[in-house]
């Protein structure tokens, strides 16, 4: 089963993944599993979308999000819904800010 | 029918869903107590430190980042809501930086509309003989540049204060900012800064302004969930001329620590704070420096020349003023000013 949902990136990010700031994405959870979580969508962010190759200042030791990236799922602290664990649903809003950039 | 929420609760109000843990306490809670608990703590760290007295005007140092934008709303809306009396202004530098500058600056022209406040920017170019940030890249390459944009960005929101006859500017310098000085002057054994780094108003022999942060302790993910739920118009591009790699590593180092002990930030800040520092000649003498003026601009100088007009001496000369012996004896308060004396201190050498 398919899932559509839409990726967001901000506060630099987005320099990372070629200047876009959303994505519009359709994930197809691989053979054996049934659904999709955010760890596979971020390492589907890294294989596939990503354009710059500092994959570092993403993820830290193979798609693990890199500490000091808030990322919100339906505009709640992924900490809330059990993080890279979280089952993506059908027209999730998954957004990745950076807060590691001055201000 | 009335049945268990298929959610938790928000730990403040128990009545509606929580949306984010706070990092400083772990606790879990909703939108609108969110809001409320982060301006209230930023109220009472001013109300603590007797930051504002009625009647006063103070600049908010303004750059359309994040902190910055969030330092404006929060001011403006804590300033009607508790009646603080101040005249807030909105100042901002513009270094001349082609792409992030510009788009920056129009960000804090709409800020100016959308919270009614007075827009003050002052340029390199007019302050600078016509040195922007640009021409400088251009004349020295990018490596040195940050000791460029230390310098002249101090004098840069002092001027503009001056201009506006304001002696204190706000900047918007959040927890983590401040753990990572800390930890920085401690990595360099910078013990005249450690002892002042954590200081919410500092003012130098260096500077007539005083500078304070309001935002000393709110953690820089809050600032972020708060400009980001409240839908605030901030910039967040990083300036394309900063290659801070020492904080950057600090700050890395804070991320990571935050993530085995989830109170690290605060722990380092109440270090700072808390540090009792034997006293040596170092900081006492840079005490005793008499301030003077600068003999070309005027600007408060310790020496004959003030650190700016000896930059722009070396750029006029044509080359990067590689000798230049800063006796800085200022707070490690903006952001890179302490990476660029020990640049230029390891030039020196
Ligand atoms: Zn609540
Ligand atoms: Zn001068």
């Amino acid at each position: 089963m398919t899932v559509p949902l839409t990726v967001e990136f901000s506060g630099g990010l987005e320099i990372l993944f070629g200047g876009e700031r959303t994505l519009n994405i359709t994930l197809r959870p691989s053979d054996k599993q049934a659904s999709s979580t955010i760890a596979d969508l971020v390492k589907y962010l890294c294989d596939e979308r990503m354009t710059d190759k500092r994959k570092e200042l993403f993820v830290i030791e193979e798609y693990h999000v890199r500490p000091g990236i808030l990322v919100l799922i339906n505009d709640a602290d992924w900490e809330l819904e059990g993080e890279e664990e979280y089952v993506i649903q059908s027209g999730d809003q998954i957004l990745f800010a950076s807060t590691l950039h001055g201000g | 029918m009335p049945s268990a929420p298929l959610f938790s609760l928000c730990e403040l109000c128990s009545a509606r869903k929580p949306f984010l843990r706070r990092p400083k306490t772990g606790q879990k809670i909703c939108q609108f107590c969110f809001f409320h608990v982060f301006e209230t703590e930023i109220h009472n760290t001013i109300v603590a430190a007797s930051l504002f007295y009625p009647g006063e005007r103070v600049a908010i140092g303004a750059s359309g980042g994040k902190d910055s934008t969030v330092l404006a709303h929060v001011m403006k809306t804590l300033n009607e809501r508790y009646n603080y009396g101040v005249e807030f202004i909105l100042l901002s530098v513009d270094e001349g930086i082609r792409g992030y500058r510009d788009d920056s600056l129009e960000t804090v022209k709409r800020n100016k509309d959308q919270y009614s406040l007075p827009l003050e920017i002052v340029s390199y170019h007019d302050l600078y003989d016509g040195w922007s940030m640009d021409n400088i890249v251009a004349q020295i390459g990018k490596k040195n540049n940050c000791t460029y944009c230390g310098v002249f960005r101090r004098q840069a929101l002092d001027r503009g204060a001056q201009k506006l006859g304001i002696n204190h500017v706000l900047t918007g310098h959040n927890a983590d900012d401040m753990a990572e000085t800390v930890l920085m002057n401690i990595l360099r054994g910078d013990t005249a800064r450690l002892d002042r780094c954590t200081e919410i108003i500092t003012q130098s022999a260096e500077s007539p302004i005083k500078r304070s942060k309001p935002l000393k302790y709110a953690y820089e993910k809050e600032i972020v969930l708060y400009a980001h739920y409240k839908k605030l118009d901030y910039f967040s591009t990083e300036c394309t001329y900063s290659p801070e790699a020492f904080r950057g590593t600090a700050r890395a180092l804070i991320k990571n620590l935050e993530t085995v002990r989830t109170s690290a930030i605060i722990d380092i800040i109440h270090s700072g704070e808390t540090f009792s520092l034997q006293r040596h000649g170092g900081r006492n003498h840079a005490k005793k420096l008499v301030a003077g003026a600068c003999e070309r601009c005027g600007y408060i100088s310790s020496n004959k020349l003030c650190k700016a007009c000896v930059l722009l001496d070396g750029l006029n000369a044509g080359k990067a003023a590689m000798q230049i012996k800063l006796e800085d004896s200022e707070p490690a308060e903006s952001t890179g000013e302490t990476f660029v004396r020990k640049q230029l201190e390891s030039l020196s050498f």
